[in-house]
């Protein structure tokens, strides 16, 4: 029993920290977020060239062959500098689904162009009645004779517009919320009856509505078996919420010692703060919060990279774990700057927003305590 | 990062399960849990470890110790915990034999470990007195040079199993110079020697485990002093952390909190169990998923132990998340006992009485609540977080 890493994966969690300190500032981050892209084209690039996008991808696409372990790596590090770029919907998400999904021939045609950066994907999974049940779909994708058409509506699809390549997910067969008789198809984002409606959200990430009108693809674009859709949507969100929460320990350890540096210059009553008691003890509460959470992190990876059946339970109590502290942290590290957590001028705020964000993403820490429970007790 | 086990841990833990279920009987379980055959039945089951050699896991092999490695640790109490074995009775074994074996003499090591491996000595702990709790180094028991002896006046005060013990562990005041931690002497005591009263204190449970030690011109032999005159503080600092990361009891509550579970799938509400209540149900797996964190925070401490790390502040923490989570667990149980949380010891048979753990339950949440009070109060583990950890 160990907690090492192994040397690749210091010398890869090194790399992405380096590169996240001295090359993605808080002010550029920001003026990334602010533009009209919502993402940066070189910094893409440069992250294809530093071989980060072909991380979870099997080797013989050319990718990396990483485990969950080195994934979680880098996404802690992306979450401590706040990353914008598309890596969860591009590489997590549509290439997770193409990875477990695709037949070779889309495989071998896409996967090395994620790695390369030259394909940005999306995954379009959500609609508007369905909050967090994958299994809620009515977008449906009917049979002709050039193989299915596509007609529904999905929405807050992360990286929608700056997509190349959609994954859809339709129902072929059965009643709105069943599991059976969902399929995934992938769409060109230029295909005809494709419209997309951009906007942005409040971590800075740019998400899509996109209308689907009578869109044609061919029968080979279906990815799986016909309506074997959401078994292959539930392993690639069980596997994106360990990315995630890898992401959001990276933006608690941020506030934790963003707040503790803070108390200990900001003087009031001609002493530092951090010399009160009250506030310290938030702050091991805090501190407890992070190692707590990081603790479950590491026993959901471990479950996960060993197949152990578990693996499922320790993730929903994962998720309930990054809500439940998250929400502490970072409550707690506006409280403690004060006004100044209230200013957009300052980074704690935009660390709070992706927090909350991460947080809700495929669920919340009720929707998986509640699958907690009916795993564990039912 | 893996922790897998492997084919050898798999059969030390067949090991571990079959020698726990042959040797803590039932017979030996009921006498454990009756207050006038606890003490008789704790000393034979820890013989039967003894013997077992299995009685001192945390000790250096050459005093006794196994010579497992962490994570045979982890599965020995693991099952230990799964099998409801009680834990040994901690005084002698991990809290003064450390303090011994890293800072005693030859001849005191010889003298006193072996007793300990064997159960032969009950020990005590003497560090609270009536006027020192939290500020532990305010401590004024007094012990005076006497030729080549100490003479000890003063009190120790929430002593557990006082009324049992042999020996107790002391710290006391041999100098008011200088800072308060200076000027502490670690001291061992024979609880037959004259000037020793104990007086007991019966505790919120009901019970009586904890007493008052009062020292009368107690006589104690130089001989039986650890280290250096006025270092004492240093060689008990070293033992506190010790004595924390045992604390967090994480394999006790996982068993624990699996009981409470079954006893909710016996009580009935409205037709329906209590276990599938879901609102009961998310307040289990509140406590289920801060125990599932605690397990690894516990393990990778253990890691960094094990790596030649020393268990630092982050014993705190356990300490504090341990006995946080023991509480709750405490706490559910007396709602799953409901009307019979309140039931007092008293002579009726279960039938008549209609009930099988309302007793227990009260009794093991009253004292629980001592578990965030005693080791370092909960609030002072905080404040050695906030100055080791946060540097504070």
């Amino acid at each position: 029993m160990n907690f090492d890493f192994t040397e690749e994966q210091i010398m890869l969690r090194d790399s992405v920290e380096r590169y996240m300190r001295e090359d993605y500032d808080f002010e550029k981050r920001r003026e990334i977020a602010d533009s009209e892209q919502g993402m940066s084209a070189d910094n893409w690039q440069t992250f294809a060239d530093l071989g980060w996008l072909s991380i979870p991808f099997a080797e013989e696409h050319g990718g990396f062959g990483g485990s969950a372990t080195d994934t979680m790596l880098v996404m802690e590090e992306f979450g401590k500098g706040l990353l914008i770029e598309p890596y969860l919907a591009t590489v997590l998400l549509f290439g997770a689904a193409l990875q477990k999904g695709g037949n070779k021939e889309v495989q071998d045609t896409l996967i090395p162009k994620i790695i390369d950066g030259s394909c940005l994907g999306a995954l379009a999974y959500l609609e508007r009645q369905s909050r967090f049940e994958l299994s809620d779909v009515l977008t449906t994708a009917v049979a002709d004779s050039d193989g299915y058409r596509l007609n529904g509506e999905k929405v807050v699809v992360f990286n929608g517009a700056n997509a190349d390549q959609l994954i859809v997910s339709a129902r072929t067969s059965g009643e709105q919320s069943d599991e059976d008789g969902i399929s995934l198809f992938l769409v060109a984002a230029s295909a005809a009856g494709v419209e997309c409606s951009s906007y942005k959200m409040m971590d800075g990430q740019r998400v899509a509505n996109i209308v689907l009108k009578d869109v044609s693809v061919s029968a080979d674009k279906l990815l799986g078996e016909l309506g074997g859709g959401h078994e292959i949507l539930t392993a690639v969100e069980m596997e994106a919420n360990l990315a995630l929460a890898a992401e959001a320990l990276g933006i608690m350890g941020q506030l934790n010692a963003k707040t503790l540096e803070y108390t200990k210059t900001r003087e009031q009553f001609s002493v530092a703060i951090s010399s009160f008691q009250a506030l310290q003890h938030r702050m091991v509460d805090t501190f407890m919060d992070y190692e707590q959470t990081k603790s479950l992190l590491y026993r959901a990876v471990c479950a996960m990279t060993n197949g152990e059946e578990d693996a499922a339970t320790a993730i929903h109590a994962l998720k309930v774990m990054v809500d439940r502290a998250g929400t502490r942290i970072y409550a707690e590290a506006i409280q403690l700057h004060g006004g100044m957590g209230l200013t957009d001028e300052l980074d704690v705020g935009h660390y709070a927003k992706r927090l909350m964000m991460i947080i809700t993403t495929f669920g919340n820490g009720d929707y998986h305590q509640a699958k907690f429970n009916a795993i564990r007790y039912n | 990062m893996d922790t897998s086990f492997s084919e050898q841990d798999i059969a030390f833990r067949d090991e571990v399960r079959a020698f726990f279920a042959a040797s803590y009987d039932e017979e030996l379980r009921s006498r454990a849990a009756n207050v006038d055959t606890f003490k008789a039945a704790v000393v034979e089951w820890q013989r039967r470890l003894h013997k077992q050699g299995w009685i001192a896991p945390g000790w250096p092999v050459e005093h006794g110790g196994t010579g497992w490695n962490s994570t045979q640790k982890f599965i020995y109490e693991s099952e230990r915990a799964a099998a409801g074995v009680r834990d040994v009775v901690p005084f002698g074994l991990t809290m003064v034999a450390p303090v011994i074996y890293t800072f005693g003499t030859d001849e005191q090591k010889e003298k006193f470990l072996p007793r300990i491996l064997a159960t032969d000595d009950w020990w005590c702990q003497g560090y609270s007195e009536p006027g020192s709790g939290s500020d532990l180094a305010s401590l004024k028991t007094k012990a005076e040079v006497d030729g080549d002896d100490y003479i000890i006046n003063g009190a120790k005060v929430w002593t557990t199993y006082a009324q049992y013990a042999d020996w107790i562990f002391c710290l006391v005041r041999t100098s008011s110079e200088g800072r308060k931690q200076q000027g502490i002497t670690f001291l061992l005591i024979d609880m037959k020697t004259p000037g020793i009263t104990v007086n007991p204190i019966v505790s919120i449970d009901n019970h009586h485990s904890l007493n008052e030690v009062v020292f009368e011109n107690v006589r104690v032999p130089m001989a039986n002093r650890i280290g250096e005159q006025d270092k004492g503080w240093t060689y008990a600092k070293a033992l506190l952390a010790h004595e924390r990361t045992g604390i967090a009891g994480v394999a006790d509550s996982i068993r624990n909190l699996g009981e409470v579970r079954r006893f909710a799938e016996q009580e009935v509400n409205g037709g329906k169990t209590l276990a599938s209540d879901p609102m009961f149900q998310s307040r289990l797996s509140n406590i289920e998923i801060e125990l599932m964190a605690l397990e690894y925070t516990e393990l990778r401490v253990l890691a960094t132990v094990a790596a030649g790390g020393a268990p630092g502040a982050e014993s705190s923490m356990l300490k504090i998340k341990g006995t946080e989570i023991q509480q709750a667990i405490q706490s559910l149980r007396m709602e799953v006992a409901a009307y019979y949380q309140g039931v007092l010891p008293n002579d009726l048979a279960e039938e008549q009485l209609g009930h099988s753990f309302g007793s227990a339950a009260r009794q093991s949440y009253m004292y629980g609540r001592a578990a965030t009070v005693y080791g370092g109060s909960n609030e002072i583990q905080k404040n050695i977080i906030a100055k080791a950890v946060l540097g504070l």
